[in-house]
């Protein structure tokens, strides 16, 4: 009754969406307020019933309904609960509902902040997103049903796959839907400009919020993708420039560029039709990202049963979607006009090379990940690109970025002069290059490469600190106070790029040490045996049978010895899930800020002995923490006064001018 | 005149830089492209020697020997038709199995053996991996094929 019931509520939903597409779209091109009005009720309700259908999965899910397909072939009834909640987003139609629930739950805040908009603005962003959930929701109608019955029902499940069974798993298909998904909310601002043809600052301060938070969860998503990598898989790695990994961080990439390209159109007017196509490109690489990772081309813990009827559904939506707002853009972009003109040295001309720089890295990504897809396609064989290739090309890319990130912030709008910037940042330049020369002395060993990255993560740190350092004496040199009493004065947004920058650089340590100084070691231990790493000694002390809710194992205590006197306790484990007899390896990691220890258990060989691997990685954690801080530069930056007040016009201009000056 | 000057150097700029960068990004790829080979095609010296690829098929049943140290792996990879020995230093994943699917990267050496820096099974028990299962299929295409031909010669 209950999974009916769900299967209901989002015919409802899409019978509510395609009205509220209708009315909206047709109402804003006719000035039809009545019909516009359709479009906030509309999105409410539409946001309920599939509210309503999501919480009638995830109560099959948890009730251990097993005459529901879905659910008898991703779980268990002795899966714990809250896997058993994570499974519901854990199978292909799950996850699909979980994106159509995330794009009502976008939609719905979209109409609930939206009130200091225009009537036909806010009907043509949410008509523009009822059309994404219709197409959505069809898909899930007709080839991906979750509510599919399984009749006899099965007296148990089939379990969710052992390597989503993990709290990581939990939250980071969530965080990265509501990044992926957040995007369509821009993405439908860019459809609405182009079709009303206004597009002014005033759309750029709309737009900019929404984009930073629908980003701040695509960098976390894909840092908990990352980081549950890392201690899941049993490998030590983190990235491994995996085809649905790039399908994330496509998006992050060009993302990240139209934030920077929407600041120049909200403060200086320019970039316009630049900003529209990145709105259009970023979410285009957001569904690109869903049709990669969900159709089954790729095949990864992230690809279900292939299905090529969904493949080409998808795919046939991609190339509606993008085909048709490119051709809008076309279209329509000439109207909406170029923006303010600039110099060849200044602040816009900074941020427009970090947006090319940011765009050709994506496409080398894209280049990489489709590339073998096209090939073994059209039957020209199996090839396959690998880390050498990214690592090759990013580097010479990211570079002048980051050279550049340390520069744009200083540089002044409209005009700026070379010798004054290098009047300005000598001393950063000199501090930075001195001691990221020095620096790895100390560490052990010097390479160019680990020189050269705490280079660039010294630059933007330094940079930063001269910029504060500038903002804070012009405000002392007009206040007549303390440098230190006007650092309570600056704007939010203001910090919040200095914090994200600093987690870019946090980022740079960690890549760079972890790769320049990591150790590894594949040895046979039995008991009693012990291992050296990295100035500790890891001793296996014995290996225990354990038992747990859905799988058995062995489990390896291990003493971590720091100059013969004990420091730590590590448990690496070895699981063989009961159900589909399927082996995991549970790595046991020792994290520090300066350095993790990492052991995973590999086989047993002979006489009790088991092949273990030991790791010790300097600053891995950095690599994470990076991720974080950029997320909470993007908090910082949404928290900025200047959007809180919108809703009031004549303040907000005020606040406008501000900011400007700011 | 200055400002239209000003202009085309921007644009000149422009188009230098991303020039570069797409020759760079062109260059790395064609450098780093990994080809796929199946044994059959190692056996017919398709294969270069000394460079890297991947191999794909099944483990060969009762192929596996381990090293005295543990670590070092000997095993067959099979496409049904051919098999290639291949040795690996290190940790097998959680899902390789003998008779299962495997698919290695690494390079041929001249003494026939493929000596893989990484070897790949699956996520999931029940899938196998497509350069695996394009090499059985490919293997048992030819032999049917050379089997219908023997087969109309007689």
């Amino acid at each position: 009754m209950i999974p009916e019931l769900g299967n209901f509520a989002i015919i409802l939903a899409l019978l509510i969406a395609c009205v509220q597409a209708f009315f909206s779209l047709a109402g804003a091109a006719r000035g039809n307020t009545v019909w516009m009005g359709v479009a906030r009720p509309a999105a409410h309700a539409q946001f309920l019933f599939v509210v309503v259908a999501f919480a009638c999965l995830a109560y099959s899910f948890l009730n251990n309904d097993f005459s529901v397909l879905n659910v008898a072939n991703n779980s268990n009834s002795t899966l714990p609960w809250f896997y058993r909640l994570a499974a519901t987003w854990g199978s292909h139609e799950g996850s699909l509902l979980l994106w159509i629930l995330m794009l009502a739950g976008w939609m719905f805040a979209a109409a609930m902040f939206s009130s200091h908009l225009p009537a036909d603005m806010v009907a043509r962003i949410l008509g523009v997103m009822a059309l994404i959930s219709i197409g959505f929701m069809l898909f899930l109608l007709f080839t991906s049903n979750p509510f599919d019955r399984l009749l006899p029902p099965p007296a148990d499940g089939r379990d969710l796959n052992p390597l989503l069974q993990d709290p990581g798993m939990v939250i980071h298909p969530p965080m990265l839907y509501m990044g992926y998904v957040g995007f369509s909310v821009v993405f439908a601002f860019a459809i609405a400009a182009l079709l009303s043809g206004r597009l002014d600052s005033t759309w750029a301060r709309w737009s900019r919020p929404w984009t930073t938070v629908a980003w701040v969860f695509l960098t976390i998503g894909i840092a908990l993708g990352s980081w549950w990598a890392y201690y899941e898989l049993g490998w030590g790695g983190w990235w491994f420039w995996d085809p649905v990994e790039n399908a994330s961080f496509m998006p992050w990439l060009c993302g990240t560029a139209l934030m920077h390209s929407l600041a120049v159109t909200e403060k200086r007017g320019g970039f316009k039709i630049w900003t529209v196509l990145l709105a259009i490109i970023t979410f285009s690489l957001s569904l690109l990202g869903t049709f990669l990772v969900r159709s089954g081309v790729l095949t990864s813990v992230h690809a279900f049963a292939t299905d090529p009827e969904r493949g080409v559904f998808i795919l046939g939506f991609l190339i509606l979607v993008v085909g048709g707002s490119l051709a809008l853009y076309a279209w329509r972009a000439p109207r909406v006009g170029l923006g303010g003109q600039f110099d060849l040295v200044s602040r816009e001309s900074a941020l427009l090379a970090n947006n090319v720089l940011l765009l050709v890295a994506a496409a080398s990504v894209l280049l990489g990940t489709l590339y073998p897809l096209f090939l073994d396609a059209l039957g020209l064989g199996k090839i396959s690109v690998g880390p050498p290739y990214f690592e090759t090309v990013f580097v010479p890319l990211m570079a002048p970025a980051i050279f550049l990130m340390g520069v744009g912030p200083l540089a002044r709008w409209k005009q700026a002069a070379v010798p004054d910037l290098a009047r300005r940042l000598k001393w950063a330049f000199v501090v930075a290059l001195a001691s990221a020369a020095l620096l790895p002395f100390t560490m052990g060993k010097w390479t160019p490469m680990i020189a050269f990255g705490l280079l660039l993560a010294l630059w933007i740190v330094v940079s930063g600190l001269v910029n504060l350092w500038e903002r804070t004496s012009q405000l002392a040199a007009a206040g007549g106070r303390a440098r230190v009493t006007y650092l309570r004065n600056l704007p939010r947004g203001y910090y919040g790029m200095l914090v994200a920058h600093l987690g870019v650089a946090v980022f740079i340590v960690g890549v760079t040490l972890v790769n320049g100084y990591e150790m590894e070691k594949d040895v046979r231990m039995t008991p009693g045996s012990s291992v050296a790493l990295g100035g500790y000694d890891l001793r296996l002390e014995r290996l225990e049978e354990i038992e747990g809710p859905n799988y058995s194992g062995v489990r390896g205590v291990i003493t971590v010895l720091k100059n013969d006197r004990a420091v730590n306790m590590m448990y690496p484990e070895k699981r063989l899930y009961t159900v589909q007899q399927m082996p995991m390896t549970e790595a046991a990691i020792d994290t520090g800020l300066l350095r993790d220890l990492y052991v995973s258990l590999g086989e047993p060989v002979d006489n009790g002995a088991w092949v273990v691997r030991a790791y010790y990685k300097p600053f891995v954690d950095w690599i994470w923490g990076g991720a974080f801080l950029m997320g909470l530069g993007g908090i910082l930056a949404v928290s900025d006064r200047r959007y809180r007040l919108s809703r009031n016009p004549r303040r907000n201009e005020t606040v406008a001018k501000a900011s400007a000056l700011a | 005149m200055k400002s239209r000057h000003k202009r085309f150097a921007m644009i000149a700029a422009g188009v230098a830089a991303l020039g570069i960068a797409v020759a760079l990004v062109l260059n790395a790829f064609q450098s780093n492209l990994v080809f796929f080979f199946t044994p059959s095609q190692i056996v017919a010296n398709e294969a270069p020697v000394g460079q890297n690829f991947r191999v794909g098929g099944m483990v060969l049943t009762d192929s596996v020997q381990r090293g005295p140290d543990g670590v070092t792996v000997k095993f067959v990879v099979t496409d049904t038709a051919q098999s290639i020995p291949v040795a690996y230093r290190g940790i097998l994943p959680d899902l390789f199995r003998e008779g299962k699917g495997v698919v290695a990267q690494g390079k041929l050496g001249t003494d026939g053996v493929f000596h893989a820096d990484q070897v790949l099974a699956k996520h999931d028990e029940n899938y196998m991996p497509p350069e695996a299962a394009d090499a059985v299929e490919r293997a048992t295409r030819e032999m049917r094929k050379s089997y219908d031909a023997s087969a109309t010669n007689q």
